[in-house]
Formats: C-alpha cells, structure tokens, sequence
C-alpha cells in the first residue's frame, strides 16, 4: 500500500509538471488552431535561465558552506525564469508565426517545428550538452507518513502549479486581457470588429504560457535532479499529449490531462515496466483520437460554414 | 471539429518526423587536414567530445595527445612524427559510424583510436574492419567490441570479468546475499555488464532481488527505485554512465533508500560526484586504475597528467594513454605504415608495460588484465582492492 501511494505522489508531482506545459498548448491552440512546437524548448529556456540565475546569485558558494537558498532568492529565480520565456515566447510569434499568420494553416505548423530544432541545436551550442545537475534553489527536507516519503520540493511542485493555475483561471475569466483572450479564441475576425487588439492578445497569449513553461522548467531541474537542451522534446511531446488528452483549448482540461499521464506513466513504471513508461502516453494518445477526439473535457464546436 | 481532428493528424505525422531528424543532428567540427602521407603519420580518435558521456571523450583524448606528445618529444616512430585528429561522436553511434568514414577518408588516418563506450565502438569497429584499418578501443569493455572483426582491438579488460569482480566483491567483502538490478536497457555495455554481474553473483549463491531498467537519457528513477526499496535487497548494482548514475543516487537518497550503489568503470567521471554529491558515497565501482594506489609508472602519469591539465586523470584517461602508448609501439615493431603490418603487430604485443598494468593482447585481440574496485567517500574515489583475473 505504501508503495502504491508513493507512486501515486510521484506520478501527480510529474503529472504537474506536464500539466503546467500543456497550459501553454492549449492556449496557444484554442487562440489561434496552432500546436506550438516550439513550446518544449521554451520550458527548456526557462529551466536554464533558472540554472544561470541562481548561479548568478552565488548559489554554488551558499552550498559549500552548507547556508540555504533564501526563499525571496528563489522567488527572483522563479521571477527571472518566468520573464525571460514570455519574452522569448512573443518573440518567437512575432517573428515566426505573426508573418504567416494568413497562409494555410500548415504553413505555421511546419515554422514551428523548424524554430523548435533551431532552439534545440542554438541550447546545445550555448548552453552545451552535457546535463547539468540544477541547482538545490529550495533545500530538500524529508517528511516520512506511515512509509510514504514526501519532500517539500514535491509539495513546493503542487503548491507553485495550483496558485499557478488559479491565477491563471483568474486571469482568463476575471479581467479584460481574458475576456479578450475568449474573443478572440471564438473567432479571430470578429473579435478585431469589435475593437480588441488581436495582436497584443495573441502576445499576452504567447507571455503567459510561456511563463508557465518556465515554471515547469524550474520545478522539473528541481524534481527530476539534471537538466540537457534536449529535456524538452520528450516531455514537451508529453505534455502535447495531456493537452489533447483533457481537450485541447481547454484549460481545465489541460490540468486534468497532465495529471492522468503523470500517473499513468508513473504507475506503467513501477508495475508492468519502466520500459513502457513513455509508450503508454502514446497508447492513451491513440486510445483518445479513436474514441473521444474531442478529449475529456473537450467539446464540440459547430463549425458554421 | 473536422479540421481540428485533421490537424493533430498532421501535427503528431510532423511531430514523428521532427523527432527522428533531431536524432540524426548535424556534423560536428573537427581538426587538421593535412594528409598521411609526408612526414606525420596521422592517428584518428574518435570520441564523444560533447554531450552526456562528454567526459570520457574529453579526459581520454587529454590522454592520447599527451601520450602522442611524449613519443615525438623522444623522436617519434620510424623517422616520422604521430598527429592526433580527433573527430566528436556526441554520444551517438552514428555520429560514430560517420566520423570513423571521415577519420580514414578526409583525414587519411593509419589506424583509429576509440571509443569509450561499447556501443559507440561496435559502429566505428565496423567501418574500420570493412576499411581494413586497425582500430584499438582503449575502454570498450563489451565482449561484441573485438568480435567484429581481426583489425580491432583493446587494451582493457572485458564486462564478464568486470562482473565476476564486482559480484565477488559483492558477496565475499561486503557480505550481502540479494542484490537488486538497476540497468541501462539502451545500452549494449550496461546490459552486458548487468548480465555478468548476475550470472557470477547467483553462481557465488547470491539471489538477484528484482531486476529493474531505464534508458538512457531518462531522469525519472522513481518508480523503480519505490519498487527497489520495497524488496529485501541489500545494495542495488547501477551497471551505467555516471550521468544518470549521479541522479539515481540522488533520487535514492530522497526515497530513504539507504543501500549502498555498486557499478563499473562507466561510473568514472568527476560529475559523478558533482550530480551526485553527498547521496553517492558509500558506492563501490570497479575500474581499471585507482590513481591513489599505483606503480611508478602510474603515479609519473598522474603526475604529467596534473602539470599538463591541471586535473586529476580518471582511469579511462589512463587506458587512453596505454591505448596510444601501444599504438605507437606496433608502429615501431612494424617500422612501416602499412596496416597489414601493422594489425599483425598489434596483435603480437606482449607484456607492455602500461600505466594501467602489463599489456598482453590474446588471440581475441583483448588485453588480460586485473581490476580495482574503488570506494566513494567525500566525494573522491579510493582504492579498496584489487582482483586479479
């Protein structure tokens, strides 16, 4: 039993993560139809940026002498992280999808794909491929239930991605920046008629989500120990994954996604055998298209012609 | 909906395609170009210079050229002087494949050194067999390596003897009767050596708790080591690289997992203790060379080693001298270029005094030699013991 449960925490602190990638799918999709494939190289810069951040701020010299990370530091790590893949995030669609924005639709599709494997070899030159362990930004303390171990980076992982997600459904369903966001998901078209600035939406879009790939990046460096340039493809492919699983365009959806192949993935490794662990994501994708296209908690949009 | 549905077709054909060109990746840079005919006799290394094994590649060839640079400050061999060029593999064996074309056809190499890991020399030994130009790997430990043809060789010991060591050391030292696996299924030389280590150990009448995998590249060990910590093991044998190696201590520390590590020379890296830290020591590794306790042939390589690189050389830097250093002696037996010749003299080496111990090449082109077993504590490497083969 106690072996059980820790799988499960295992799975739902992976399945966070992913969780918080597929955000940045599902709103780029449910905006503009686009599965943003460069968005797994974006969690990939958010984590580095952590890792140059904190070692910027003398992390490495705190270790040896055995001092914590400050938590007002970790936030700025959190912050830096965060900042620099927005930023990253609407340059990337002002320059590679703004331009084609009216070409058919694979046109975009095909442009993502490319500035995806152009990060991938940029992150491998620069940043170099050897992992790296990430930095202990938060200092790992133990707790043990009844056999069952929980870190505080576990809880730290659950903790940052619900105020995540609540901000997030805060923002899309409370301010003017969301009710625009919803517009424009709606129909591109008439959201302009009626006055709202489609450009800076679609880039407050793009920010956003790729804010919260940061995050993901900073809390996979932290759960899963070391980093490399190419961590994005796999998960990122993942969290594509989870994104269609809840229904993609939806933000719940996205969550609960994340969640079920964070556990699924867990639970394939620890009882049938770790060498499925990523096959069974890919057996659920299929398993979904044929039966519920739509996802979970997708529904279906009439599309009047 | 109809559109959505044809866009995620298209979307996850595209994402299938992307992947597979991710893998193959680009060239990589290389050295010189002057050719082998003049007065330099030209040795190819391939070696993975980059990415997660980047290590073994960096610290061997460190090794190679100091090796080379000590031959021809004495003279070089047959009026000639030897040049090293190397070409990076990245890890990837058809990276390996290619640089092995390019080191016997741009590069006009006499023989090939490389590589480190069994994988990565199986694909090169190929290329350099159907070339017909002798290659020595100075650290594949894979059986399969030297099967691949009469023009490979290597000057170091092999996986099943490795197995044997750490299985006796296993039982008869450190006293413990169930091991659980925890291998490297993508990794010809983590398979191997996991299957040596299992058969020795049962024969010695030890009991393989549970056998658990990853691949490589993975960075979540969890699920198996909660599987791991809920069987009555005593220590967990990690027959992998010391990247991943470095993380599973790590996540085995986090679970309370409280058994102590066992593995091979793939352990043998300084990042090892970097990504490892305080949750690797108390693990046990076999290798080819402790530099704390060593001939004076040794400590004189430690010593250049330091005063060249400024750093501590691992052992499979020091089987890249040996490699080399052999290398270079079948080329003065030979006294000509020719790879007939000088295939026929490398197979004849005999008793060479090597940094990591007396050279003998048997019919199967590898070298017999003994091995250490090192202890990790405060993040160094200590000579525990040695077993002979």
């Amino acid at each position: 039993m106690s072996q059980f449960l820790q799988q499960v925490i295992n799975g739902l602190s992976l399945g966070s993560i992913y969780a918080l990638i597929a955000l940045g799918y599902t709103m780029v999709y449910g905006i503009l139809k686009l599965i943003n494939f460069a968005h797994s190289e974006v969690f990939m810069v958010g984590a580095y940026t952590g890792f140059y951040t904190a070692g910027a701020l003398g992390i490495e010299g705190m270790e040896q002498r055995g001092a914590a990370f400050p938590l007002y530091l970790a936030l700025v790590v959190l912050m830096v992280a965060m900042g620099a893949s927005a930023l990253l995030g609407v340059l990337i669609e002002r320059l590679a999808y703004r331009p084609v924005r009216s070409a058919p639709r694979l046109t975009p599709l095909i442009t993502a794909i490319g500035v995806s494997l152009l990060l991938q070899n940029l992150g491998m030159l620069v940043f170099t491929p050897n992992p790296r362990r990430y930095p202990p930004i938060i200092k790992e303390v133990r707790f043990e239930l009844g056999g069952v171990i929980v870190t505080n980076v576990k809880l730290t992982i659950f903790v940052v991605t619900l105020a995540l997600m609540l901000g997030l459904w805060y923002l899309v369903q409370r301010t003017w920046t969301g009710r625009a966001m919803r517009a424009v998901s709606v129909n591109l078209d008439a959201a302009k008629l009626m006055g709202i600035d489609t450009g800076r939406t679609i880039s407050a879009t793009f920010a956003i989500g790729s804010a919260l790939a940061a995050a993901g990046g900073i809390l996979f460096g932290l759960d899963q120990i070391t980093i490399n340039p190419l961590m994005g493809t796999l998960t990122g492919l993942k969290a594509f994954v989870a994104a269609v699983l809840g229904g993609i365009g939806n933000i719940p959806g996205a969550v609960v996604g994340g969640l079920l192949i964070g556990l699924a993935e867990q639970l394939v490794a620890g009882y049938v055998s770790p060498d499925y662990r990523d096959a069974i994501t890919f057996v659920i994708l299929i398993v979904i298209l044929i039966l519920r296209p739509e996802g979970i908690l997708g529904v279906v949009r009439q599309e009047k012609v | 909906m109809r559109l959505d549905r044809r866009s995620l077709i298209i979307a996850l054909a595209s994402s299938t395609l992307f992947g597979a060109v991710a893998c193959k990746g680009g060239s990589s840079g290389g050295g010189g170009s002057s050719s082998g005919g003049g007065s330099e006799i030209v040795l190819g290394h391939y070696a993975s210079m980059t990415g997660s094994t980047a290590h073994f590649g960096q610290d061997t060839d460190k090794a190679v050229r100091m090796a080379v640079d000590e031959v021809n400050a004495a003279g070089g061999v047959i009026g000639k002087k030897l040049k090293v060029v190397t070409l990076d593999t990245r890890g990837d064996s058809a990276e390996a494949a290619n640089a092995v074309t390019r080191l016997i056809d741009v590069e006009k190499s006499t023989a090939i050194l490389g590589e480190v890991a069994s994988s990565l020399s199986l694909a090169g030994g190929r290329v350099a067999q159907r070339r017909k130009i002798p290659m020595v790997s100075p650290s594949s430990t894979n059986p399969k390596v030297t099967e691949v043809g009469d023009y490979v060789f290597r000057v170091c010991f092999l996986d099943p003897f490795q197995g044997k060591v750490m299985a006796k050391f296993a039982k008869e030292t450190l006293k413990v009767e169930k091991v659980a696996i925890l291998k490297d299924v993508k990794n010809d030389y983590s398979i191997g050596l996991s299957d040596a280590f299992k058969e020795s150990f049962e024969k010695l009448g030890g009991k393989i708790a549970v056998e658990q995998s990853y691949g490589q590249g993975d960075t979540d060990f969890s699920a198996q080591l909660t599987a791991i910590k809920n069987t009555d093991a005593q220590a967990i044998f990690v027959p992998g690289y010391y990247a991943e190696v470095g993380a599973i201590a790590r996540t085995a520390e986090r679970l309370g997992v409280k058994l102590p590590l066992l593995g091979g020379d793939g352990w043998d890296a300084p990042d090892l203790f970097k990504i490892g830290g305080d949750a690797i020591n108390g693990s046990y590794f076999s290798n080819h060379f402790a530099p704390d306790a060593a001939t004076p042939k040794a400590q004189k390589f430690v010593a250049d080693f330091k005063t060249k690189y400024g750093m501590e050389p691992t052992g499979l830097g020091a089987l890249g001298y040996d490699a080399a250093a052999v290398l270079a002696d079948a080329i003065k037996r030979a006294g000509k270029t020719d790879t007939d010749a000088l295939r026929a003299a490398l197979a004849d080496t005999k008793n060479f005094e090597g940094v990591t111990g007396s050279i003998t090449i048997d019919p199967q082109r590898n070298a017999q030699k003994s091995a250490v077993v090192l202890k990790i504590e405060g993040g160094k490497a200590k000579f525990a013991a040695t077993v002979a083969p």
